[in-house]
């Protein structure tokens, strides 16, 4: 026992280097391809070449002769499994049965047809080119107007017309906010399908253990828990058999949201083949058959008063959904019209979503999910009508933006903003590039003749994935703390960090409300056999779910610490500080690997009070929380070649509480690098045929460094009220926050020749045409 | 007919016998167990595959093994040297150059070679050293920061 009492110091806002990465910076992390068994086997896909086909015959006996193959399955043998499964449900929706292997139709360039497996990846790859599928091609449709359209193929041919739902939603009255308006402006805006392009592609490996008749997946997911219940769903098999653990993650963005065909194939194979199994997706089948993301067309429709007070807004959306439903595809569009309204406190909106099949891979979850749509919708509609009523686009914005005293706010879409300061970070962001000057200074640049853009974005988002009421499976958070009896602390998360850093994040608001160092703590995720049930990492949830799990679970724990450190200290009640129990009457401490040791050693027991100490809390989030920020970019514009500049980025990002600057930061960095890829570069392109024409990372242009400004980051700090460690998320603000911003900057340098929207991405091409014709 | 290649990685020798059409990488990976450069895209886009060469940053996934016969490659494991990360290695760390991880062993890989060539670079150098590698998670500011501060390391 001792008598010192330090004061300690707290982590949560400290800039840390994280726990995860010395496993990371040495090349010593197992990530799935690193994964070895004994007798392992390697199974390859045969996919279709054709986005719409019929399967007349396939022979896979010269593929079965090869060297080293054991078997080739086809949907002869996969045929009575279940289907791949969308958690997603609206009124009326369509569901295409979604087989693990295609039966007598392909719909989409990728569709898997056939699994070879072999004692060896290349062996496998060789005896995959050996099955022969006799298709009879069939017409295809990969543009979702164009699917839409009268005599288009039909997807699926029990639904000509291709409309999987419509949704219609409102709010206001819409009629009376456009009979009043004195302007309205309108505008087609696409938000072209992306390539989401995790570094590393999928993989599984499946390990059947008849001993124990039980599998163990390893898959490289965001979402362990729900793919344990849904791929034992898939296979018939107790959920309890089934084991997934997911090993490090090299990146998700939504991507691996997601339960795939393949997991179930290769768990089925396992049992069939009675080895281990692995799969591991090729960068063309990553981009071929793992999902995409945005495939919007949206026609906006906004009403304003001639001062510039907006009234209301219509959005017809129509989204390409791809040729199935993947876990939450039909699910994306609607949160584009939850936040349709951005920031702004117009009371009237009108959306109706049309969700198209087309003869591509599902559209899904990509960083943002439906938001950046609805963000670069709204901040684009309010550009053109600050264009229109020859007003300044910050102006605008301010005189529109939801009051500081209006929280918590009613949306017409029916959402509760938690908490909010909007006009601080615009005008934090402003002051940063001195916006009048800059305004001066593109009057000049005007007069030489030089296209010089300002382009402002103030976005919304909605985080803290969610109350379970608004999800399909959940939308709590789990979170046990273990102190070990040498006063060690370990963590279980049912969140699955995958590069979010909260390894980290979590030692700290552990260390914090422990008093124990951050070495101490050791946080463990992935694994659904040693950690509670979880929902996962997405939806910039983690820490704003999951930490607050984490918090509730540390205050069953102290209480339970302080009947210990009470008991060995003879006192009425202790305090926890600098990582004892004191009794501050004496100044007496007991240290917590003493604490921990008296709660496992259990000689004497508090009253009332079971041995260890052990807490474990789910917890219920009652609201969705809202970060929003500021993002301005300036911009200039090569009338030559139509290449753009970007001369400055600032973001202003309001992500409430900082738990760690420095991951903060790193999130923003890699959320606006994504954003400005979908504004400048990155385009999934399918011919009319339905062939993916970019189709390798060599056609499909990814952010270089040399291609990324320099991200000028900072913060303003509103707490969520919703949590308790007052934070909202932040994983996808900077990709929200973006391509507004940087179209609203192009578009601002090209007004002067009479442009007044463009759609994405921006190459110097379609730039250079746009000058022409305006200059013409 | 496989064919009989001995090198040094990481300063120990290999001999194995090998398919003449063995990508190095899957050699590094499969064979030598060495799974710390990692497979990004197959088609030297990506350089997350980048290991050292005959003290050369190269992408191994466009390099056959017996092309490696007799040589000298040192990977991502072979950096740190017992137990003292390397500057590069701990300038990462310190900047948060990383986030999931999956690019970072042959980002490390091109920066010695960046920093090798051009001991104090300027972001616009760094940047485009750093060009045949892919990183979807940073934005590559931070990767830059810690370019830079290991730069200042070596020159100290």
């Amino acid at each position: 026992m001792a008598t010192t009492i330090s004061k300690p110091e707290t982590l949560f806002g400290k800039r840390i280097r994280r726990q995860e990465d010395p496993r990371l910076i040495t090349g010593t992390a197992v990530y799935l391809d690193d994964i070895k068994m004994p007798g392992m086997h390697h199974a390859c896909i045969v996919r279709s070449p054709h986005a719409a086909a019929k399967i007349r015959a396939i022979d896979t006996a010269a593929a079965a002769g090869r060297p080293g193959v054991v078997a080739v399955f086809t949907a002869k043998d996969t045929g009575h499994l279940g289907a791949v499964p969308c958690a997603a449900s609206l009124p009326g929706l369509r569901v295409p049965r979604h087989d693990l292997l295609a039966r007598d139709r392909v719909y989409y360039v990728g569709h898997p047809v056939a699994v070879v497996v072999a004692t060896d990846r290349y062996l496998a790859r060789d005896a995959a080119e050996m099955v022969e599928v006799d298709y009879e091609p069939l017409p295809a449709v990969a543009d979702p107007e164009k699917a839409l359209a009268e005599g288009a193929p039909a997807v699926h041919p029990e639904w000509p017309g291709n409309v999987a739902f419509t949704f219609h939603q409102e709010g206001g009255n819409i009629e009376q906010a456009f009979s009043e308006a004195e302007v309205v402006v309108k505008q087609r805006i696409t938000s072209q399908r992306l390539i989401p392009t995790a570094l590393e592609t999928r993989g599984v490996v499946a390990d059947w253990r008849p001993g124990e008749n039980s599998v163990t997946l390893f898959s490289s997911t965001q979402i362990p828990h729900l793919m344990r219940t849904l791929v034992a769903g898939i296979l018939g098999m107790p959920e309890n058999r089934l084991r997934v653990v997911t090993p490090e993650v090299g990146g998700g963005f939504g991507s691996k949201l997601n339960v795939y065909a393949e997991e179930a194939l290769m768990a089925f194979i396992s049992m069939r083949i009675q080895k281990p199994v692995k799969w591991v997706e090729s960068r063309r089948e990553n981009f071929t058959c793992t999902i995409h993301g945005r495939g919007h067309v949206d026609y906006f429709e906004l009403a304003a008063r001639r001062d510039g007070v907006m009234l209301g807004l219509k959005l017809k959306l129509i989204q390409d959904l791809g040729a199935y439903h993947q876990l939450l595809t039909p699910a994306i569009p609607t949160l584009s019209v939850l936040m349709m309204p951005g920031l702004y406190k117009f009371q009237n909106v009108s959306a109706d979503i049309v969700g198209v099949f087309t003869n591509c891979v599902p559209t899904d979850a990509y960083r943002g999910a439906g938001r950046p749509e609805a963000t670069h919708g709204i901040e684009r509609m309010v550009d053109i009508l600050a264009a229109e009523l020859a007003m300044d686009p910050v102006e605008i914005r301010l005189k529109n933006f939801v009051g500081n005293d209006e929280f918590p706010y009613t949306t017409p879409t029916g959402l509760s903003y938690d908490s909010g300061n909007y006009a601080a970070p615009l005008r934090k962001a402003l002051e940063q590039v001195d916006y009048p000057a800059l305004r001066r200074e593109q009057a000049q640049a005007r007069e030489e003749g030089r296209l010089m853009g300002i382009g402002v974005s103030t976005y919304g988002e909605i985080c803290a994935i969610g109350p379970s009421p608004s999800m399909p499976a959940g939308g709590w958070e789990s979170a046990t703390v273990k102190i070990e009896p040498t006063g060690k602390v370990t963590v279980l998360t049912g969140a699955s960090p995958h590069g979010q850093g909260e390894e980290t994040t979590f030692a700290q608001v552990v260390a914090d409300e422990l008093g124990v160092p951050m070495d101490d703590v050791l946080v463990v995720h992935g694994d659904t056999s040693v950690v509670q049930y979880g929902i996962g990492t997405f939806g910039s949830r983690g820490t704003a779910v999951g930490g607050a799990a984490l918090f509730y679970a540390l205050q069953d724990l102290k209480a339970k610490v302080k009947k210990f450190g009470a008991m060995l200290l003879d006192a009425p009640a202790v305090i926890l500080s600098g990582g004892s129990c004191v009794d501050e009457r004496t100044g007496k401490s007991v240290s917590f690997a003493e604490v921990a040791a008296a709660a496992y050693h259990a000689k004497r027991l508090p009253p009332a009070t079971e041995p260890g100490l052990v807490s474990t809390h789910f917890w219920e989030p009652p609201n969705f929380t809202f970060p929003f920020g500021a993002h301005v970019v300036v911009s200039e514009v090569d009338r030559e070649t139509g290449d753009i500049r970007i001369r400055r980025y600032v973001a202003v990002d309001d992500c409430g509480k900082i738990i760690n600057p420095l991951l903060v930061d790193g999130q923003v960095h890699g959320g606006v690098a994504q954003g400005l890829g979908q504004a400048l570069w990155e385009q999934a392109v399918y011919d009319e045929n339905g062939q993916l024409i970019t189709g390798e990372l060599t056609d499909y242009a990814l952010p270089k460094a040399h291609l990324m400004p320099w991200i000028e980051s900072s913060h303003t700090e509103t707490p969520s009220p919703v949590n308790p460690l007052g934070v909202k998320g932040v994983g996808e603000a900077g990709t929200i926050g973006c391509s507004p911003a940087v179209v609203n900057s192009v578009v601002d340098a090209l007004s002067p020749l009479g442009v007044r929207h463009l759609d994405m991405p921006l190459t110097p091409e379609k730039i250079w045409k746009a000058i022409q014709g305006g200059q013409a | 007919m496989k064919r009989k290649i001995s090198l040094r990685i990481n300063g120990k020798p290999y001999t194995d016998e090998v398919e003449p059409r063995l990508l190095l990488i899957h050699y590094l990976r499969e064979v030598a167990g060495l799974t710390g450069p990692h497979i990004g895209c197959e088609t030297s886009i990506c350089g997350a595959c980048t290991v050292m060469l005959q003290g050369r940053a190269v992408k191994s996934c466009t390099m056959f093994a017996v092309q490696a016969d007799g040589r000298e490659i040192v990977t991502i494991e072979g950096l740190a040297a017992n137990g003292a990360l390397d500057p590069v290695q701990q300038a990462f760390w310190n900047e948060h150059g990383l986030q999931c991880g999956f690019c970072t062993p042959g980002m490390i890989m091109a920066t010695k070679q960046l920093l090798q060539d051009n001991p104090s670079p300027t972001d616009l150098e760094i940047r485009h050293g750093l060009e045949g590698n892919l990183c979807r998670c940073t934005g590559y500011q931070h990767i830059v920061n810690a370019v830079k501060a290991a730069a200042g390391k070596a020159g100290a």
